[in-house]
Parts: C-alpha cells; structure tokens; sequence
C-alpha cells in the first residue's frame, strides 16, 4: 500500500471519523412508531404477541422478586426493570441449540431459553441445585466475574464452528465490564477465529454507582469492537425491534462464518444494582430516572401492538396473572429442595473423590446421620 | 525402548492421546508451526492439522476462558501457558472458574481442561519464568496438581491427566527438560495421578520430594549412603492431592522425615506434608520433621538463582539433623 506522502495523517480526525460513525440504531419511536421501515424486522403477529408476553411476564417476575427478597424469601437478586427489550428482544433472535453465557442479571434470557423458574429462585437463594443445568439446555449459569463470560463465549463459539454446528454462543455483561481485560480478550479472541459468537453489552449507564463516562474516554461501548477488528452496533435498547433486528443479523453473520458481533444496547436499569443495600439516589437523580422512563420499552411496544389491535388491557391482565400463578408454583417448588449438606458440597468437588475429600466425606457423613 | 529426555516423551504422550481421543485439543503461545518455544508440540500440528493444534492471541486469560468454552462444547483442552510465572493473568479462570465448573453447575457441567506449562530455576530465564507457584494451585480446592520428576512418569502422567475429567495443572521443570534421558515405552500407559513414587528405598530417613528436587535428594541420598544412612526418596509426582498413605507407611517405618521443595518456605507444599505427617504418624517419629526450601525472598535474578535454590548440600545438611536428633 502507497503511504500518502501530501498529507500529514490525523489520529484526532481518524478518531472522530470513527466515532461518529456509532450512531444509535433504532426502529421504533417512545410514541411506539416505525421510525425506521426499512429496517422493519417484520415479525409475525403472533411473535410480536409473543415478545410483549415475555417483557411483560419479566416485568412481574421483577416486581415479585424484588418484594420476595424484601420478604427474605430470596436471596442474591439483580433488578431486571428497564432493561426487558434489551435482554429479551436480544433473546428472541437465538434458538435452543446457541448458548447463553449470561451476566448476574441475565436472569431472564435463561429462563425463556428454558431454565425452570424454581431453579432461578434456588440459585438466588444459594442452593447448589438451581445451577444443575438440565442436559440440552445450552447456559451457563450466571457469571459473578465481570468479564469471565467473554472469554469463555469465544471458547464456546470456537467449539461450535469446530463441531460444524448451526449455532452462536451470546455473552452478555454491562458498561463496566467492558472495561474488563476479559472483554477485549474474548472479542478479540472470537475474532481472530471467526468463531459464531454475539457479544451484547447492555449499557445501563451505572456499574453499580459509577457513571458511564467515567469507565472510559471511547464516545461509545460499540467502537471498542473497531479495535477487535469485528462489526459492532449501537443500538436503542429501550427498543425491542431494534434490539431484535440486529442480534438476528448478528446471529446470521455468524452461522455464515463471518465471525462475532459486539452489541451495544442504550437502556437503564430502574432499581438499585441488586437488592443487596444499593442505593440508587446516591449516584442519579429523579430526573433522570423519569427521563428514561419515557422511554421504557414496555410503553412503546405496547402502544405499537395495540395500534396493530395485537394487545389490550384484558390480554395483559392474563400474562400478568399467569406470571403471578407461576411464580407462586416455583417459589413453592423451590420451598421444597432438600437442605444442602456438607456432604453433598464435597461430592460435588471432583469425579473421583480424592483421598482428603473421602476422608471429610466420612467425618460430615457421620455428623449429619446424628 | 527409546531412550527419550523429558520433553521428548511429553510430546510422546499428547501424541499418543490425541491420536487416541479426536477431542483432544492442543494451543497456545507459539504451540503450531513453532511447536513451542521448547518444542513440547513439535510436529503436532503437522501431524493432526491445525484444527486441533493452533496458535492463539497472546493472552493468557483469554486461552483459558478458551479452554472452559471448548470443554463445554465436549472438548478435552490441552492448553500451554508457556511459563507458569504468567498464570497470574489467567488465575480467574483457573480457580475462579474451571476449578468451580463441577461445583457450582451443581453436577451437570464439568471443565476436562489440562494445563501444561513449564517453571523452575536453575535455567537462567528472565523474571516471573521461573517461579514454583504450586502452592497457589494446591490451595484451590477443585484442581489436580502434577509435578514429573522423570521422562518416564511424564508421559505416563500426562496421558492420565488429560484423560482426567476435572482440571489438571501439569507443571514441566525446565531444568528436567533435557537433563537426562531415560527409558520410555513406546505404548502407551497410564501412571494415576495422586500416587507417589519411592524413587529410592531405604530405612533412616525418609525424604519427600518432587520435581527437580527429587534428582538433589537422591544426590543427597548417596552422599548419605557413604556415611552408612539409608536414606528412602518418595517423589510425590502429584502435590494435589497428596499420597498420604505412601508417605505415612514410609515414615512408619523409617521414623524420620524431611520435605525438600523449590519453593520459598511459605510457598509450595512442604507445610502441608508436614502437618499430615504429625497428623498421622507423630508417635513414629524419632526427630522433627524439618523442611528445605528456598527462602522467602522474590525468585532471584539468574545470576543469583545458585546461592538461592536448595541443593543437594543444603539436604545432606538438613538430612544429618534430622539423623542425628
């Protein structure tokens, strides 16, 4: 390649030039109006019907966690509010055989990719038989480490094009984490195999207290992907058609063999970071909050649908009442599970137990037949 | 037979288990075309393409979140991280997650990942290539830790190692790479892992050892032998977890113990074999069990790495303590 030799060559303007081009992708307005048409994923009225269910049974499932958690009766939780097109939407474009490597919040993209909701509640609760993942259901369990989840999904996607398989591997973490090693590691990685993986960073504009402009100088998360060398996308992730939209051309990137796609989804958590004693009106304001609520992907889609005559109060009346049913089931399911012993924690360390584990083994054994 | 060095027969035995085992999946730094900066994958990817053996970023955290990705999608991962002073930057995915994979997937998941890279002193390497960084494994439950002494045992280890459904960190010394051949049955066989070895017999003292430290103690068990001690060498061959039962049945009946390790004091593994051995056998013992062990300074600079590293002098000093107490 001829080096340029008129002109100096400017990094600031490069960057800029860059920059500018992560513009905020979008299809349906906050008034819930294709904005966008031609970029219309022009889903059937039965899947939009579906995709309203979903953000709607996550909504309550929300709502009850959070008062289950005040009540004691949950453990560790992370509020999933504000974020339901960004998780969910995403969802909707994956299918059973790709694998979800999901964050703590993840929570809902496991549960309608099949994990039992009573198993969701043990693991909040800490009980080892939540994460027993059934055989098939491709996740994880939720990562705790910030960041873990990217390298692994690049692992993951590595396996399935070496399988020759028809599928992605779809991590999810937040603002923060992509300021972890682990991010760039995992895209890079996945992008110098090509290997079918989604990345999706919902940028809830918090890590826990601090701001998004504080994790890094980049104008947006989505440019990071430049320096993988892989396509990445800014995208409304208060909505749910644009959420959708482009996690299903990803999807399809990357079943072609055209490598791994980094998502960046624009939405806002409204409750606190998890129920564990964060306090949002420590870092942002009321305004702020109601800002976004504007925005809430609920409303639109809402508004969308039942100008299609898809939706109305009676059809959300139902989704909401199952939900309630529901979890009331999973929570008595989760009643149910059998008090963890020591036993079983140290059966669980290895194939074959060791002789230090047998020993212990025999020591609680004991202890607990008293 | 074939009278291979150490190096030459842990390429024997990935060999061997891939030609056995199509999941099996060998990378890294430089592990292709190279074959590893000490040719540990010669010829691999030659021979099994570069499907299964290939080069990866630099980024060692990034090969072993590859690693637990691959091993969820059935695979059996053989990654190099090519000197173990560099498993500080993948320690969250050793500890923080393969070691964790059976556990908090409560059973349905598993992480049949071996990691093999190599350490030790007395080569002359740059800082953080050196380091006996074993203690920081052995302390996490949920891994296995293996330390060959001998070409023999490494092929053998090694093959069981990766066959192993739970993660394995398989640490090569540099110095033993190329130190001595020995005889390596060109089959393949199978040495378990958490069996220790009596490399030398006797009936005084019983040394405990492992890794290059194992070659000093025979060293310093001949040199004992000239004054009429008999000297027993076990090579604990894995330090997690510990062959207790080969270690107490040889105290038994020698009455006498020491641990040698390369590690600093208040690293490695001679505390722990210490506390088993009084655990369990403390009305056997003639003496204290004492320790040699580098001391608990930073791993020198290499020109300094021959005042600081145990030897079989400092053993045959420690040795007639514990001889004569």
């Amino acid at each position: 390649m001829a080096a340029k030799k008129s002109q100096q060559f400017d990094p600031v303007e490069t960057l800029n030039a860059i920059e500018e081009k992560f513009e905020m992708f979008q299809i349906l307005n906050e008034e819930g109006e294709i904005v966008n048409p031609d970029a219309d994923p022009k889903l059937s009225d039965e899947d939009l019907q579906e995709l309203m269910r979903r953000m709607v049974y996550t909504r309550i499932l929300d709502q009850r966690s959070i008062s289950l958690n005040r009540q004691g009766r949950l453990g560790f939780y992370a509020p999933t509010a504000g974020q339901e097109a960004s998780q969910l939407a995403s969802h909707f474009a994956l299918k059973k055989e790709d694998f979800i490597l999901p964050g703590y919040r993840d929570v809902p993209q496991l549960i309608w990719h099949g994990w039992p909701l009573h198993q969701a509640f043990l693991f909040s609760r800490g009980h080892f038989m939540g994460n027993r993942m059934a055989e098939g259901l491709n996740v994880l369990p939720p990562q705790i480490i910030i960041g873990a989840q990217f390298i692994q999904a690049a692992g993951v996607a590595l396996g399935m094009q070496k399988r020759k398989k028809e599928a992605v591997a779809v991590t999810y973490t937040g603002d923060g984490g992509s300021s972890q090693g682990d991010f760039y590691e995992g895209i890079n990685f996945a992008g110098a195999f090509r290997a079918p993986a989604i990345f999706i960073v919902q940028n809830n504009q918090y890590a826990i207290s601090t701001p998004r402009e504080l994790q890094t100088a980049a104008k947006t998360i989505a440019q990071k992907a430049v320096a993988a060398g892989i396509p990445g996308v800014l995208v409304d992730g208060m909505d749910p058609l644009a959420v959708y939209a482009v996690t299903r051309d990803a999807r399809e990137r990357a079943i072609r063999g055209e490598g791994p796609t980094m998502i960046e989804t624009m939405c806002y958590r409204y409750g606190p970071h998890t129920m564990a004693g964060d306090d949002p009106t420590r870092y942002r304001t009321s305004d702020i909050d109601s800002e976004w609520e504007k925005k809430d992907p609920l409303v639109r889609f809402r508004k969308y649908l039942e100008a299609k005559n898809l939706w109305n109060e009676e059809k959300e009346n139902e989704v909401i009442e199952q939900a309630k049913e529901e979890i009331k089931a999973a929570i008595k399911e989760a009643d149910a599970a059998p008090k963890q012993k020591v036993t079983d924690l140290l059966g669980l360390m290895y194939e074959e137990v060791p002789f230090n584990v047998q020993e212990q083994l025999d020591i609680y054994k004991a202890k607990e037949s008293k | 037979m074939a009278q291979l060095t150490m190096i030459q027969a842990i390429t024997d035995a990935l060999k061997t288990e891939m030609k056995n085992d199509e999941n099996v999946l060998v990378f890294g730094e430089d592990v292709g075309n190279n074959g590893g900066v000490f040719r540990a994958t010669e010829g691999l990817q030659k021979e099994f393409g570069e499907d299964r053996v290939f080069d990866t970023p630099l980024a060692e955290s990034g090969i072993g979140g590859l690693a637990i990705g691959l091993a969820l999608q059935g695979y059996r991962p053989v990654p190099e991280i090519q000197f173990f002073g560099f498993v500080y930057e993948v320690m969250d995915s050793i500890s923080g997650q393969m070691a964790r994979m059976r556990f908090r997937s409560g059973g349905s998941l598993n992480s049949p990942v071996t990691i093999r890279s190599p350490f030790g002193g007395g080569v002359h390497t740059p800082e953080m290539h050196a380091d006996s960084l074993e203690g920081l494994m052995t302390s996490q439950p949920g891994l296995k830790v293996v330390i060959p002494s001998t070409p023999y045992d490494a092929k053998g280890l090694l093959i069981s190692a990766i066959r192993d459904n739970d993660p394995v960190i398989f640490l090569e010394h540099m110095k033993l790479y190329r130190s001595f051949r020995q005889e390596v049955p060109e089959e393949e066989y199978t040495i378990p892992l958490g069996k220790a070895d009596i490399k030398r017999e006797g009936k005084d003292l019983t040394i405990i050892a492992y890794g290059a430290m194992v070659q000093e103690s025979i060293k310093a068990a001949e040199e004992l032998e000239k004054e009429n001690y008999s000297v027993e060498v076990i090579d604990l061959r894995t330090v997690q977890p510990l062959d207790i039962e080969t270690i107490i049945a040889s105290v038994e009946k020698t009455g006498r113990a020491m641990v040698v390790q390369e590690a600093q004091k208040q690293a490695g593994i001679a505390a722990n074999v210490v506390a088993e051995i009084t655990d369990r056998a403390i009305l056997s013992l003639d003496a204290p069990v004492l320790r040699v062990t580098a001391p608990d300074s930073i791993f020198p600079f290499s020109q300094a790495e021959q005042v600081w590293l145990p030897n079989a002098k400092d053993i045959v000093e420690t040795a007639k303590k514990v001889l004569t107490f």
